[in-house]
């Protein structure tokens, strides 16, 4: 398979990066290479194999109820690029 | 055309564990902002997930109670999406292999039939944060103690034909949640959301049409409104020949109104895939019958028992026993006054008028349940009437002390007194020869009648306090004299 | 001092012939002298460090003997250290003061290392030869006109000058063997699982393991004891006794049957690189070992199998990089689109963006059974070969790449080149098997590693091999010239 310009301004838009114009054709090059490469992968047989999302076959520890955390807000704030009155601030938001 | 409404909904109802699902921070509600966002939360560089055990729990209780299958392997996904208030990009939600797995609830409609509800199944998930659009100009405010909050999202089957029945099986599931002690189903801190799809298709046609779904509903009021705001809408499209489009609507609970977010075409590509920083869920048999022991009695079978040892009417059962609060209370009046009847009588009717009218839950009653039992004893033993109660009951709710401190203090007594009475009915017969004269001559079924007559003005010579049977007696013996 | 080791260096410590704050400030004064040439660390915490090293000597004199007390060690920057600048490598993360420590960092501290800094590496650990760094690309100390390796190219160039006795790296897809093979030291990446990876900035949550570089498998011996265990913070970590990975070094080989993968001895291996290894495999022979032909015949699926997986995860494990709590934000957004894709396209490097890209492609609506899912299909095939080969074989052995260090720039245009040379790594990162990296010569005067491949959770058979093998040769004493 191999993308075209509004494949990749798709999975721009999805992935909320940027590509200046002058980049599309590199980027579509370099991906479709990349493609090219992975569709390698069509040419195996899979039927009836289960996929492996993890390499051990073990199950999820849970955690008992208990809350374990304080307030931290101050120290966690201090990456912050933009906060105030305790609140991470992001330009208005318009439903 | 006669159209057929067809509703489903997706309830997301937040369970009340200490601690997030994920991690270890409070999920207590009104905390400051942030101060409830750790670093895993926050989702800072590094951090990992690790499943709380009571959310599995919580979500297994409510699968046993609506009769489902308990998936034993359950695996969470990752929903992704950018919004400010999804700090890892990504909702940790279950897709293909949800805890819950189809069960369904029975609802009772207004008109005392039955209809039957099935849930596709019901998942785990985390909640997202909040934004604070108005604190300033030109920012939104994002403030996370809410995110990581478990969720169950339970998704219905399109199976309901009015708002009528999507009301009534939200309120089943409000009080199975409740009842189940899983949620404290506080609709007025977001404990339970929903979001409802709506179609409608002419009467007799068996293919769906197109649905909208409504989201961001956050009471039983507001989903009604916005189902029949809904209805009419696509009524009046379909009838104008246009189409419905299959789209995503906001409700606004302010203006009522509600308006597309996004169309079909628009629609987030989430690309779920399993997370791999948690591992497939496994729940043991064991695990499943011992949650199943220690089940509460849920609100079917305690309505039924209502019936049984109250000797409550199928509809009292139902306004009484729904909910767990409100049956605990009823209870506790019951057993403390020893009068069932008199109990669901003053729980069902004065104490929830009053509580609604404050809207006010039934926990926050200022009327405790033992405090009411006080009140319906007097009303027993003949110390006050009915009426009278009203008016302590009334003093009782203002904080003026308990029935016996309010009866003494505003001197409620009833007047029992017989010497005291046939003074007072003398009186009144005196006053109005001319309605004793009407007594006489009237026929047994008129006289009846006319004894009533004289009952109003006694008892305002008394202000209400005089017992009613006493006076009966009285004014039947000397006016038959 | 740098030429010791880190069990030498506990000898030196113990018998008071120097003191930590010795130790340390000699590396501190290396690393100031000599890293230019090699831009192998990103930030260096020479007070927190003496610090450590004054705290380390003090207990020791109060007779407490903590595992690596007072051993300095770098870490590479992917993982979060409290208080010091964590970065992974790139733009995106140049401001970011980690606000807590890594459970790899809080070991370290528990057994007394002194921290000397953190280690450049490929930006968010996604490369092979180090180029991709926010930081400017790390070279290679035997000839600083090749690159390091990566992604833990910062740290293998470090052990290799000299400017650190150990480092800890990451490998998702050979970033600790590839570096430690092209830098001529030794480098562990341990079974999936067996070390926490919280607070380990995550490339691909299924595939990442942070493990050992050092200078010896005596050494690394020493670190996975420290590294090594369950961590209730992490889900994925295996919940499985650690041994005590030094008390096995020393067990005869005798009777180790050593499978050779023919898939690894293929075109495209160097014929210098092939030598060399089959010289090691001889010299395992000497030392007991009995050696036998296998067959893995996905092996080159394991390069597409990867550059889906590894992509797919990554594109949703670094979308938490928004510019809305933490890291880059760009300048004077417009409204939040513009602040997300500005601040992500100008944070995130071309080789990161890439693989967003990739990765967001694989798991869209449409494209999902195609790549995602057929991609951890074959990874279920892969690690079956490996399966069925440790049925008859205690250990394989291969080339950890198929070519020495390349120049600098030679490949970084080129990604689909670059991924190629992952082959012989990227499939025990599928299988989550743990590998290992070790010296085992040279080809065109360029260090060349023996990769070591073990069943799951036998570390201390690899480590065993390695130091047989280490106690009969002398390809791991040999040091870059100029130092």
């Amino acid at each position: 398979m191999s993308v075209e310009q509004t494949d990749i301004e798709k999975i721009a838009k999805l992935s909320r990066i940027r590509i200046a114009a002058s980049d599309m054709p590199e980027v579509a090059l370099r991906l479709n290479d990349i493609l090219a490469m992975v569709d390698t992968m069509q040419a195996v047989d899979t039927t009836g194999i289960e996929p492996m999302h993890n390499p051990l076959d073990a199950s999820q520890r849970l955690r008992a109820d208990i809350v374990t955390e304080t307030d931290q807000r101050e120290l966690l704030q201090q990456n912050a690029p933009a906060a105030e009155q305790g609140l991470f601030l992001v330009p208005k938001v318009i439903e | 055309m006669e159209w057929e409404t067809v509703i489903g909904l997706e309830v997301h109802v937040q369970l009340a564990t200490q601690s997030k699902i994920f991690s270890g921070s409070s999920t207590a509600f009104g905390a400051s902002p942030n101060s409830q966002a750790s670093a895993i939360d926050l989702a800072l560089p590094g951090t990992l997930p690790v499943v709380n055990e009571q959310a599995m729990h919580y979500a297994i209780m409510f699968g046993l109670a609506i009769g489902a299958d308990i998936n034993q392997r359950s695996i969470f996904d990752r929903k992704n999406y950018f919004y400010p208030d999804l700090p890892k990009g990504y909702q940790t939600t279950q897709m293909d292999e949800p805890i819950v797995g189809a069960g369904a609830v029975e609802i009772q409609l207004a008109d005392g039939s039955h209809k039957t509800i099935r849930i596709h199944h019901a998942h785990l998930e985390e909640d997202a944060g909040k934004s604070v659009h108005d604190l300033f100009p030109t920012q939104s405010g994002i403030d996370l103690n809410r995110a990581g909050t478990p969720l169950i999202e339970i998704v219905s089957e399109p199976d309901m034909r009015s708002s009528e029945e999507a009301v009534a099986f939200a309120k089943k599931l409000h009080s199975i949640v409740t009842s189940l002690g899983i949620s404290d189903g506080d609709m007025s801190q977001g404990s339970m959301r929903f979001d409802v799809n709506v179609s409608i298709r002419p009467k007799g046609e068996d293919k769906l049409g197109t649905r909208t779904e409504t989201k961001n509903l956050n009471s039983f009021r507001f989903m009604e409104q916005a189902i029949h705001k809904e209805v009419e809408r696509q009524i009046d499209l379909l009838e104008y020949g246009e189409e419905v489009l299959q789209e995503t609507r906001l409700y606004n609970a302010d203006t009522g109104e509600a308006r597309s977010m996004r169309s079909k075409e628009e629609a987030n590509d989430y690309r779920y895939f399993p997370c791999p920083d948690l591992l497939p869920v496994e729940i043991s048999n064991e695990t499943i019958e011992a949650i199943r022991a220690r089940l509460p009695e849920l609100p079917d079978a305690r309505q039924a028992r209502f019936v049984a040892s109250y000797g409550l009417s199928e509809y009292d059962a139902s306004i009484l026993g729904g909910e767990r609060d409100t049956a605990e209370y009823f209870e506790s009046v019951t057993q403390h006054c020893g009068d069932a009847k008199l109990a669901a009588n003053w729980v069902s009717g004065e104490l929830s008028a009053r509580l609604n009218n404050e809207e006010l839950s039934i926990s926050h009653s200022p009327v405790s349940a033992e405090a009411l039992a006080g009140l319906i004893k007097r009303i027993k033993d003949n110390t006050i009437s009915g009426k009278i109660a009203k008016q302590v009951f009334e003093a009782m709710w203002q904080g003026e002390g308990d029935a016996d401190n309010v009866i003494e203090a505003k001197g409620l007594k009833q007047v029992s007194d017989t010497g005291a009475l046939e003074k007072i009915v003398d009186e009144v017969l005196a006053q109005n020869p001319a309605g004793v004269a009407q007594y006489k001559e009237a026929d047994d079924k008129k006289r009846k009648k006319l004894l009533g007559g004289f009952m109003g003005p006694i008892m305002k010579a008394t202000k209400g306090q005089a017992n009613p049977g006493m006076v009966n007696q009285i004014l039947a013996k000397k006016l038959n004299q | 001092m740098h030429q010791l080791t880190i069990a030498e260096l506990l000898k030196g410590l113990d018998s008071k012939a120097f003191s930590s704050v010795e130790l340390t400030q000699h590396y501190l004064d290396r690393i100031k002298q000599l890293d230019g040439n090699y831009n192998s660390y990103i930030t260096v915490t020479a007070e927190q460090a003496l610090a450590q090293a004054q705290a380390a000597d003090q207990a020791r004199s109060q007779g407490e003997h903590a595992l690596l007390s007072g051993i300095p060690i770098a870490h590479k920057d992917i993982f979060c250290t409290s208080g010091v600048k964590t970065s992974c490598g790139s733009k995106m993360l140049d401001n970011f003061i980690a606000p807590y420590d890594a459970t790899v960092i809080e070991k370290f501290q528990q057994a007394g290392a002194v921290s000397l800094g953190k280690t450049n590496m490929d930006e968010f650990a996604m490369g092979s030869s180090n180029e991709s760094s926010f930081y400017g690309p790390v070279k290679n100390p035997w000839n600083t006109d090749t690159v390091p390796g990566g992604s833990s190219g910062g740290s293998a160039a470090a052990v290799a000058a000299q400017l650190a006795p150990a480092a800890t790296g990451t490998d998702t897809g050979g970033s600790i063997r590839q570096p430690a093979a092209l830098c001529g030291i030794t480098g562990l990446k341990p079974t999936y699982g067996r070390v926490s990876r919280f607070g380990m900035i995550a490339f691909a949550s299924s595939l990442d393991q942070a493990g050992p570089m050092t200078r010896s498998a005596e050494d690394a011996a020493l670190l996975m004891n420290v590294m090594a265990g369950l961590d209730e913070k992490d889900s994925t970590s295996a919940d499985k006794a650690v041994p005590d990975y030094c008390a096995d070094l020393n067990q005869d080989l005798t009777g180790m049957t050593i499978g050779l993968p023919k898939e690894y001895f293929g075109k495209g291996l160097n014929a210098e690189i092939e030598h060399s290894v089959q010289a090691a495999i001889k010299e395992y022979e000497n030392l007991g070992a009995t050696v036998k032909e296998i067959s893995l015949p996905h092996t080159e699926l394991a390069v597409p199998c990867y550059y889906i997986i590894a992509p797919s995860e990554a594109s949703a494990n670094l979308s938490r990089f928004d510019g809305v709590r933490y890291g880059y934000r760009c300048e004077d957004p417009e409204d939040l689109y513009d602040l997300y894709t500005r601040s992500r396209a100008e944070g995130f490097g071309d080789e990161v963006k890439r693989r967003i890209l990739v990765g967001t492609y694989a798991l869209s609506a449409g494209f999902y059974d195609a790549y995602y899912k057929k991609a951890q299909q074959i990874r279920r095939l892969i690690k079956n070969d490996f399966v069925n080969a440790f049925k008859e074989v205690d250990i394989i052995m291969g080339p950890t790449t198929p070519n020495p260090a390349f120049n600098l720039g030679e490949k970084s245009n080129d990604p689909v080149t670059m991924y190629l040379e992952d082959i012989y790594t990227l499939s025990v990162n599928l299988a989550g098997l743990p590998g290992m990296s070790i010296p085992a010569g040279f080809a065109d005067n360029k260090p060349t590693g023996l990769q070591l491949i073990g069943n799951y959770f036998e570390e201390a058979r690899l480590l065993n091999a390695a130091h047989r093998f280490q106690l009969a040769t002398d390809w791991h004493q040999q040091t870059p010239s100029g130092l």
